[in-house]
């Protein structure tokens, strides 16, 4: 997993709530066996219109969001299925960050096994943020894990709150399987213990 | 009850970071595990507990008769993957041949593997369903499934707990379906989020553990780590004499264990949610969020009348995608297709209760009405009770098991702009094909508006 300690990119406004994975990556695009190449599909029923051509209405299409690299959305983003394909089609993509004002937990978790750092940021914060977003195409914003905020070069500055342990594996880039089998004795342990009750 | 089972599966735990919870039992499917496998191969570590690990497919298999060939050369793909993966890690599998093979969901506890007090993961979100046994059972990602199979342990962070007692009786005609549908429509899609919640009250215990399971898959759809019902005789009966339930006095020294679990009273809880039973009505959902649900005798509601901003631009969205109008009469909808199965709602209870409807009655000639059983064991005592039969006469078409049309990754799925009564779990846009219009409903809600051709409020239609 690639570390993540700041990203600065452009910032895409996604203003909906309640975002599922089944938006996110669509179901017929689940059957590859590989954990990349799902870029392409992102959003895919809302990217696309039915003759294959880039719907002109959906924000990743307007002028000046390609290539965003932060996603703001709504509140509840990443409800639904478990499936890990949702962030791996935003990591290949090219998406390092996500801000909302809460996540669906799955997702949640999801994210930061795969180098993306997930916000939550106030439901104000964020609206400002969309704001900006929507009035400036192609504006740009920094994340910093390290320090733990988010500012843009307006003036713009929030911190955000992190679980401890997820920032710092993710500030280092580190593996959660390497790190528990580190502690195979514990769990060698556990399980003397339970087979001999 | 969860605390119990929380502490009696820590391995490790150490300030500041997740616990470490040993698991139980871990159910693999097709479409979640490829990725898990290959990061094993890759490190070249091997599977902890192969006999903790049970595999099945299920999510994008055929359910026409005799199932084969399959033409998806890609779902083709992936359903070998997973059986040279369970070959190369020594997992026991589940295929297309297999007697016992079907929904993960389902399996699960027809073989007795799903337990009280068990800690039970899979890549699937829907396995919140085996809370309603009092296990601890809850859905995770691909990279979860990768670190359960090389350690057969989770790093989680304690979740915070909610009760939600629904209290009275539950009145004829209205289902568990309607319970957690109605529960969701109050609470909100992530109105549970971060928590685990257990269901109380004199109506959850009156529920079948066909209805507890119903009620407890859908508890990810309000956003909740997991769902979970205490165990009590109803459950023990359940599971007494399944191939891998205890045998003999093994399974009374079981149940000794097991009614230990149950909730003491007075329990504390973070959040406490209250519903009366008694007052619920059949459900029908309207828009794109299980969330967004009325009863059937109400209408499909004005986004001008939403609470907040966000809400009322997502009613927009939803209806536009839904095609209706505020203000229609639910039972003025019509509909294309019925889709009665799913992990949610394809047991053999569930498929009594859609026969006891669709009995003498005729599908609706505009409509195409599907049953798939949940497993194929399902099936089996689906047949040997006549259930096939009823649902031919009445011009149904009955399947192989699988999830077949809850979400459309298998050659069971709509047309756009096609109007579906589902007995699923999820509306999503294009969740059951794109452009694919889903109603969520009970198994007999989606008889009856198969036999009408639009919805009708269930208990008219038992009553004469
Ligand atoms: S029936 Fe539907 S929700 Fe259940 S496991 Fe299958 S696809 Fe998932």
């Amino acid at each position: 997993m690639d570390p993540f300690v700041k990203h600065a990119g452009t910032a895409l406004p996604l203003d909906r709530v309640n975002v599922d994975t089944d938006q996110i990556i669509p179901k017929q695009f689940l059957k590859r066996v590989e954990r990349t190449g799902f870029g392409e599909f992102l959003f895919f029923d809302w990217r696309y219109l039915d003759s294959g051509q880039p719907n002109p209405e959906f924000e990743l299409n307007r002028p000046g969001y390609a290539g965003a690299s932060i996603l703001i959305a709504g509140r509840n983003f990443g409800c639904g299925s478990s499936r890990e394909h949702a962030p791996w089609a935003l990591l290949d993509y090219g998406f390092r960050a996500l801000i909302a004002p809460s996540f669906a937990d799955i997702f949640f978790n999801n994210c930061f096994q795969n180098g993306i750092l997930p916000v939550i940021l106030h439901e104000s914060e964020v609206a400002e943020l969309l704001a900006r977003a929507k009035a400036q195409p192609g504006y740009r914003l920094g994340v910093d894990l390290d320090r733990c905020v988010v500012e843009d070069e307006q003036g713009f500055s929030a911190t955000f709150a992190v679980d401890p342990f997820r920032r710092h594996c993710l500030l280092h880039g580190l593996d959660d399987i390497g790190l528990t089998l580190q502690r195979e004795e514990k769990i060698r342990a556990y399980e003397q213990v339970v087979s001999s009750r | 009850m969860f605390e119990r089972i929380w502490e009696a599966h820590l391995v490790d735990e150490e300030p500041g970071q997740p616990a470490l919870l040993y698991i139980d039992l871990h159910l693999v499917h097709e479409v979640t595990s490829a990725q898990a496998f290959d990061g094993l191969r890759l490190a070249g570590r091997p599977v902890r507990r192969p006999d903790l690990t049970l595999a099945v497919m299920d999510h994008n298999v055929p359910t026409w008769a005799g199932r084969l060939p399959i033409t998806d050369t890609i779902a083709l793909k992936q359903i070998q993957v997973l059986a040279r993966n369970c070959e190369e890690f020594g997992i026991t599998l589940y295929d297309l041949h297999s007697p016992r093979q079907g929904i993960v969901h389902v399996i699960g506890p027809d073989l007795g593997r799903t337990q009280p007090g068990l800690t039970i993961v899979c890549g699937d979100s829907h396995t919140s369903t085996h809370g309603a046994f009092g296990a601890l059972a809850f859905g995770i990602g691909t990279s979860e499934v990768e670190h359960v199979l090389a350690t057969q342990c989770l790093l989680q962070r304690r979740p915070r707990t909610m009760e939600i007692r629904v209290d009275g009786q539950l009145p004829y005609g209205v289902a568990a379906k309607d319970v957690i549908l109605a529960i969701i429509g109050k609470i909100g899609t992530d109105g549970a989020t971060g928590y685990v919640v257990e269901y109380t009250g004199e109506a959850i215990r009156s529920l079948s553990m066909e209805g507890r399971m119903t009620v407890c898959n859908m508890s990810i759809e309000a956003g909740a780590r997991a769902g979970m019902v205490a165990p009590d005789a109803k459950t023990f009966a359940y599971l007494e004499g399944r191939p891998h339930a205890p045998q003999g006095r093994d399974f009374e020294r079981a149940v000794a264990g097991w009614e230990r679990l149950a909730t003491d009273a007075g329990a504390a809880y973070d959040r406490l949610v209250e519903l009366d039973a008694s007052a619920l009505a059949p459900q029908v959902t309207w828009g794109t969020n299980p969330g967004m649900v009325v009863p059937v005798t109400g209408r499909v509601p004005d986004p001008a009348a939403m609470p907040t901003e966000a809400d009322r631009r997502a009613a927009e969205r939803a209806l536009e995608y839904m095609g209706l109008t505020p203000g229609t009469a639910i039972q003025d909808v019509r509909i294309d297709r019925v889709f009665i199965g799913s992990c949610t709602n394809g047991r053999l209870e569930d498929l009594r209760a859609a026969a006891a409807v669709m009995r003498g009655r005729q599908v609706h000639p505009s409509v195409r009405a599907l049953v798939v059983p949940g497993s194929q064991e399902v099936k089996r005592r689906a047949e040997a009770e006549g259930l096939d039969t009823v649902f031919r006469e009445a011009g149904a078409e009955w399947r192989e098991a699988g999830c077949s049309m809850c979400l459309g990754m298998n050659p069971d799925i709509l047309q756009p702009g096609e109007r579906c009564a589902s007995t699923s779990n999820r509306n999503f846009e294009g969740r059951q094909g794109k452009g694919g219009r889903t109603h969520l409903v009970s198994p007999s809600m989606a008889a009856a508006a198969a036999t009408a051709g639009h919805f009708v409020d269930v208990r008219r239609i038992t009553d004469d």
